[in-house]
């Protein structure tokens, strides 16, 4: 790299005089990739520490401050074989992962005590039906409360912790009912215990904390494992800027960037931050950010957008926001009205709770007044009342949906698709109606060559090797065709026209028309291309693709010519749709949704993308503020809407739909905005999703009904009075690991058949 | 009978060493990356020669 690359951004000091680094690394495969890495590093100068996690796949990197540039250790990577991606860890991730930990140690004091106090409990149990003396029971149940109380009062604290939240805002949640539960046994158990009563609860009461903390648990491991890939993939898409320092210019992360920067952007290079251009012309491709595929000149005084594509001429810009925090105010005005516009739907488990948390005291209330009026003793009467209280306690209900939902987004996580909001599972089965953007989601991110097949596979490869050595997007396209990473030496580029270099004793061209000296009229798309024969220079001879028809898609279709000697060709370069996209949008009729394509693109790009797919239903030139309108009145006939969509022209209509999904490719904010992220270059995932949602919501009814009918059989028994502690704990487990096992049924939840 | 007395506290309190070991372990970050441990127990970088 000749020039400086500046990393200081996201080099932290640390305490002890060292500077510390986080890097995702990219490459990372066995054991033999740790020690090289770490082994590379560490032969730096001043490194004090350099450790891989292999499981997240990040590296940290410590060194003396001062002793070295971190731009070192990215070039050691390199070296090495590895790309390496600095990496600011999100706070949110920080936060989460002491979560986890404090969960974990929960879960192992939970688990620590639930099983000592069981195997003093079954002493007990076995001891009642046997000859046990009182003495050895009071013993016994001295020994658990000294082990359950303090494990309650530790691992219980999640709970306790959220249901008192709920309760100081007035509402109930599930935790109110498993935190009264919890309590009432463990103070109802000391009550009977210094009676010398027969029975006690300790096990019911750990042991339901240490199920609950097993699912929240899992939940949270899960989570944390989506979003450790997803923070390593923005790692990975993080882009650094050429900043002019004095006269000299220095490639800094995009992060780095501030208000007032000058920048200069290559053609070939996306727009890192919004600013106005100070000189330079240019043609930009805003499709990111508006849809719009027409590419826009623009010259000094010009605004220009953070994620644009400079196509032709070098620009210095000045930069009026950084970061890419700011975009278009009148997207940022509707993304804020939509997101907060937005109906919070109640999740599966809120409704669950809200009807059942009530019911559940009700009946424990009128256990205890039913017993007392019949007669009972006090005593008696609030025994029983409490052993309902315990039967009910939502040990099932609260596991039925978290279950489900960590089973789902481990399989939707496999199939590609990393889940951002945790209550998407529900709402995405719910869709009925599927929005799609265009640009970027049903058709490639990037413009492909589409009449490679048209030409003679030689040229084309000598095409495409040249095209390496160039920038622009035209030419990146087309090196897309061939598998060699090796550009030919010697070539040179004419800013804005093209590249040419010697091959084989013969001069080679690529670029513009006249740049090749070519003095043919463009032809029009449909029959772009010229080829010469390869015999001699007997003219040009026009032909018409065959495949043009079928996967090209005319409109906004670029070309760029080649000479070599006497041979010659022409590439079109488009959009391309992507390659399951057809089938994907024909099964997913078949699952009865409704597709529209909702574009911001020109009429005549749009239709005949919808053509291809045979969706009827599709609007192009709208502005934001119009998708949202159209989403508004999708809802208003009562439509549950998926929004699919990348460009940032799309963040405000996802965070209006009732919920949407993005490709990995989408700008960021509009990444930020999506229910769900799916990764690679087919559209599958989004099936995939919609099946695995619905498999998924269809097992959370069915836990549900299973708790309900659970319930409805043991309710009755403690009513009556006869609820053991034995009979108790039974009922418990069993029903917590049945619901826990039909959850797993989630996981060979296959795609619909394409 | 009476040998109960110090026999459960006796076993509580190992299982109460289990516990705490676990702790440890989880304290300074021997769970944090699961993956990474079953590959470098193979590795021979780190023996002085």
């Amino acid at each position: 790299m000749s020039e400086t690359l500046d990393l200081s951004h996201y080099a932290k000091p640390e305490a002890d005089g060292t500077c510390g680094m986080d890097l995702a690394v990219e490459g990372v495969h066995c054991g033999a990739c740790i020690a090289r890495i770490e082994g590379a590093v560490k032969q730096l100068p001043g490194v004090t520490e350099a450790r891989l996690n292999f499981t997240n796949r990040r590296l940290h990197v410590a060194w003396a401050d001062g002793a070295l540039a971190p731009a070192q250790i990215l070039q050691t990577l390199e070296d090495a074989g590895y790309h390496g991606y600095p990496f600011a860890p999100l706070r949110a991730e920080e936060e989460e992962a002491a979560e986890a930990r404090r969960l974990t140690r929960c879960l192992a004091v939970a688990g620590f005590a639930a099983m000592n106090i069981m195997l003093l409990s079954v002493s007990v149990w076995s001891g009642n039906a046997s000859d046990i003396t009182p003495e050895t029971r009071d013993f016994f149940h001295w020994a658990s409360a000294l082990i359950a109380l303090p494990a309650a009062a530790y691992a219980g604290r999640p709970f306790f912790a959220s249901a008192w939240r709920a309760l100081r805002a007035r509402s109930l949640n599930m935790d109110v009912p498993i935190s009264l539960g919890v309590i009432l046994a463990l103070a109802m158990s000391v009550v009977e215990t210094a009676h010398h009563a027969r029975d006690a609860y300790y096990d019911s009461a750990i042991m339901l904390l240490f199920f609950l903390l097993v699912g929240r648990a899992l939940d949270h491991a899960m989570r944390r494992k989506t979003r450790a890939v997803a923070g390593n993939l923005a790692a990975l898409r993080t882009e650094t800027a050429r900043r002019f320092d004095g006269d000299e210019l220095v490639n800094v992360p995009v992060k780095a960037l501030a208000a007032g920067d000058r920048l200069l952007v290559r053609p070939g290079e996306r727009v890192p931050a919004d600013g106005v251009v100070i000189n330079g012309l240019s043609e930009l491709d805003e499709s990111l950010i508006t849809g719009e595929t027409a590419r826009r000149k623009v010259g000094a005084g010009a605004t220009v957008y953070a994620g644009s594509m400079n196509f032709s001429g070098a620009l210095t810009l000045r930069v009026t926001a950084a970061d890419r925090a700011t975009l278009l105010d009148e997207i940022e005005r509707l993304l804020e009205k939509a997101a907060s516009a937005k109906s919070r739907t109640m999740r599966l488990a809120d409704r669950a709770a809200r009807v059942y948390a009530p019911m559940v005291h009700l009946t424990a209330a009128l256990t205890f007044v039913g017993w007392w009026l019949a007669g009972a003793s006090l005593h008696d009467a609030v025994v029983t009342a409490i052993a309902v209280l315990i039967i009910t306690c939502p040990c099932a209900l609260s596991l039925a949906i978290p279950a489900v939902q960590v089973v789902a987004s481990g399989a939707l996580f496999r199939a590609g698709v990393i889940l951002n909001a945790g209550d998407a599972i529900e709402r995405l089965a719910e869709a009925d109606t599927i929005v799609f953007d265009k640009t970027g989601t049903l058709t490639l991110p990037e413009p492909r060559v589409t009449n490679a097949a048209a030409i003679v596979p030689e040229i084309l490869q000598t095409a495409a090797r040249l095209a390496l050595s160039s920038g622009h997007p035209l030419a990146v396209a087309l090196a897309r065709e061939t598998a060699t990473r090796t550009p030919f030496e010697g070539v040179v580029e004419e800013p804005g026209q093209g590249v040419r270099a010697l091959i084989d004793g013969a001069e080679a061209r690529l670029g513009s028309a006249e740049f090749c000296s070519l003095t043919i009229t463009p032809l029009i798309p449909a029959q772009a291309g010229i080829q010469g024969d390869g015999r001699g220079g007997d003219g040009l001879r026009p032909w018409v693709p065959a495949s043009a028809g079928t996967n090209g898609i005319d409109s906004g279709a670029s070309q760029i010519y080649f000479v070599h000697g006497e041979r010659m060709a022409s590439f079109v370069i488009t959009q391309k749709l992507r390659p399951d996209a057809v089938e994907v949008a024909k099964a997913l009729a078949g699952l009865g949704l409704e597709l529209h394509i909702l574009s911001g693109d020109r009429n005549d790009s749009v239709g005949p993308v919808a053509g291809a797919l045979g969706i009827a239903d599709w609007r192009a030139e709208l502005k934001p503020a119009e998708k949202i309108a159209l989403i508004d009145q999708f809802k208003e006939q009562g439509r549950r809407v998926l929004m699919v969509g990348d460009g940032l022209n799309d963040a405000p209509s996802l965070a209006a739909a009732h919920v949407s999904l993005s490709p990995i490719s989408a700008a960021e904010l509009t990444q930020a905005q999506a229910d769900a992220v799916f990764l690679g270059e087919k559209l599958a995932p989004v099936l995939e999703t919609i099946s695995v949602a619905r498999r998924a919501r269809v097992l959370m009814q069915e836990n549900l009904w299973f708790a309900a009918v659970y319930n409805a059989i043991a309710v009755p028994v403690a009513i009556a009075g006869a609820v053991t502690p034995l009979i108790a704990a039974l009922a418990m487990s069993g029903s917590s690991i049945s619901v826990t096992l039909n959850a797993l049924r989630a996981r060979g939840a296959k795609a619909a058949r394409l | 009978m009476n040998v109960l007395v110090y026999l459960v506290p006796a076993a509580v309190g190992l299982g109460l060493i289990g516990l705490l070991a676990f702790l440890w372990a989880l304290r300074s970050g021997q769970y944090s990356d699961i993956d990474g441990a079953a590959l470098r127990v193979l590795s021979d970088e780190d023996i002085e020669k």
